[in-house]
């Protein structure tokens, strides 16, 4: 892998490259929520919009398991980001 | 990677217990441990909880766990060469009724003879702790500098680490279904994946901890509570520099060196179906407990929201002994919601209990034992 491959940043919201996903999928960090936990990638404001995809491709590539059978990690509500204000109203806007 | 089919020591659970047990076994010297994960490392309470340490604490038990804990921390970057995110910003106890408030002065005063320096501070000095606090329906308020929160996932990967690098065998996706014993000494565990011979078991099982020591014919009063969380997106630090904390009004806000916002609070009825579902309830309460508590966070967008399990005793303070009915069966559960603060200081005790040694702080009165002769400790300030 050349240098400039591993500085691109994968997950934007919280600034993790490449290279830093690949080092920890090589330390046995191997499912998509163990990256997270680690790295925090998938954890910002995108919720893994941005990043899911690039980082199970890449488990994929390091595991040699298709696509298909990695989980792709836990979904969480709610599934874009809302104000704390409109929340603490309910239904009262 | 293959399961043993022997170990000196298995350890059921890689929450923080499990975790830290394993590291403190490992550093003395004992060689084959395995720790078993019926999921991935820290996926259960560890991982979704509200990651506050503090030693403000109603009980001498709970003081003692909760300073020494904190000593621990805040070593704990060099000891296992690992950032786990330490901040102690303080933990700002709000009080909103008289009553609770002399209770908590009371604690001061055990505290105080304890070595924690927790003092009370007037609504003007817990402004400048937390500035743009809102809360003139306050009667009272207690602070300890020493007291804050860290990464539980970083915290738990660390001592993972540090245990690999002294040997320790990880499985994962690994499932206890039996514990086998034979004339009041355990003799090892059954898995999905096979049976391993030990000597030593320990259950570290957070949430599910009363199911395996069922397996091995032991009778503990636990049972798992549902608590919600949320987090925002990160905003500039400064917002809520201290763990923001109220026991009457049952809930707690803290910032992340990353500037996300944490905030929880415990459902009503506690549910105890060891789901982990999320409700509609507990999002619009806790954004209401922030927009009153600090109203510059109004326009704070949440993420994500999640729960994850108390695994409650009856007085709400761990057990941490051997079995009395299965030698070599070792317990460190019960933690009521805060496991986390007290991974460090337990593994280390319970290590100690293992090799036979006198455990640095007494551990007697955490055996389960006390349910049955009624000597209850119980701990008044939780949430």
């Amino acid at each position: 892998m050349n240098e400039r491959e591993e500085e691109i940043v994968i997950c934007r919201c919280e600034e993790v490259t490449l290279g830093e996903i690949r080092e920890w999928i090589d330390r046995g960090y191997q499912t998509f929520d163990e990256l997270k936990r680690v790295l925090r990638v998938g954890m910002g404001p995108c919720q893994g919009r941005g990043c899911r995809e690039m980082i199970l491709r890449e488990l994929s590539l390091k595991t040699g398991k298709p696509v298909s059978e990695i989980h792709p990690g836990t979904f969480r509500p709610p599934s874009k980001p809302v104000k704390l204000s409109l929340l603490a109203a309910g239904g009262d806007t | 990677m293959t399961l043993k089919r022997t170990a000196d020591v298995v350890v059921i659970g890689a929450g923080i217990q499990g975790c830290s047990i394993a590291y403190h076994l490992a550093k003395s010297g004992i060689k084959d441990i395995v720790v078993l994960e019926r999921s991935t490392i820290c996926s259960g309470s560890t991982g979704r909880c509200g990651a506050g340490i503090r030693a403000q604490w109603g009980t001498e038990m709970n003081c003692r766990f909760g300073l020494a804990a904190i000593e621990k921390f805040e070593r704990l970057h060099e000891e296992l060469g690992m950032d786990c995110g330490l901040h102690q910003g303080g933990y700002l106890v709000v009080a909103f009724e008289e009553s609770e408030y002399e209770h908590l002065k009371e604690s001061i005063r055990l505290q105080n003879s304890l070595g924690i320096h927790t003092r009370t501070v007037s609504y003007d000095e817990a402004r400048e702790i937390c500035p743009g606090l809102s809360a003139e329906d306050a009667v009272g308020f207690t602070f300890h500098g020493r007291d804050g929160h860290a990464d539980p996932f970083l915290t738990t990967f660390a001592y993972m680490e540090a245990a690999r690098r002294l040997g320790v065998d990880y499985q994962r996706f690994t499932e206890v279904r039996g514990i086998r014993y034979e004339a009041g000494k355990v003799t090892g565990v059954e898995t999905s994946r096979g049976q391993i011979d030990a000597p030593v078991v320990v259950n570290a099982a957070g949430g599910y901890s009363q199911h395996i020591a069922k397996m091995a014919g032991v009778k503990i009063p636990n049972s798992s509570e549902r608590h919600e969380i949320l987090i925002t997106e990160p905003v500039e630090p400064g917002v809520c520099p201290p763990m923001l904390i109220s026991f009457s009004r049952n809930f707690y806000i803290q910032q992340r060196p990353n500037g996300s916002m944490i905030g929880g609070r415990s459902p009503k009825g506690h549910p105890q179906d060891y789901g982990l579902g999320v409700s509609w309830d507990f999002l619009e309460s806790m954004s209401r407990t922030f927009v009153k508590l600090l109203p510059r966070t109004r326009g704070v967008r949440v993420v994500r929201q999640w729960s994850g399990l108390y695994n409650m005793t009856p007085d709400c303070q761990p057990i941490l002994c051997e079995a009395d009915e299965v030698k070599g069966f070792f317990l460190s559960c019960g933690y009521s919601g805060h496991g986390f603060m007290f991974g460090p200081i337990s593994g280390e005790l319970l290590t100690q209990q293992i090799l036979g040694q006198e455990p640095r702080i007494p551990i007697m009165m955490l055996h389960y034992r006390r349910f049955e002769k009624g000597e209850l400790l119980v701990e008044p300030a939780i949430v």
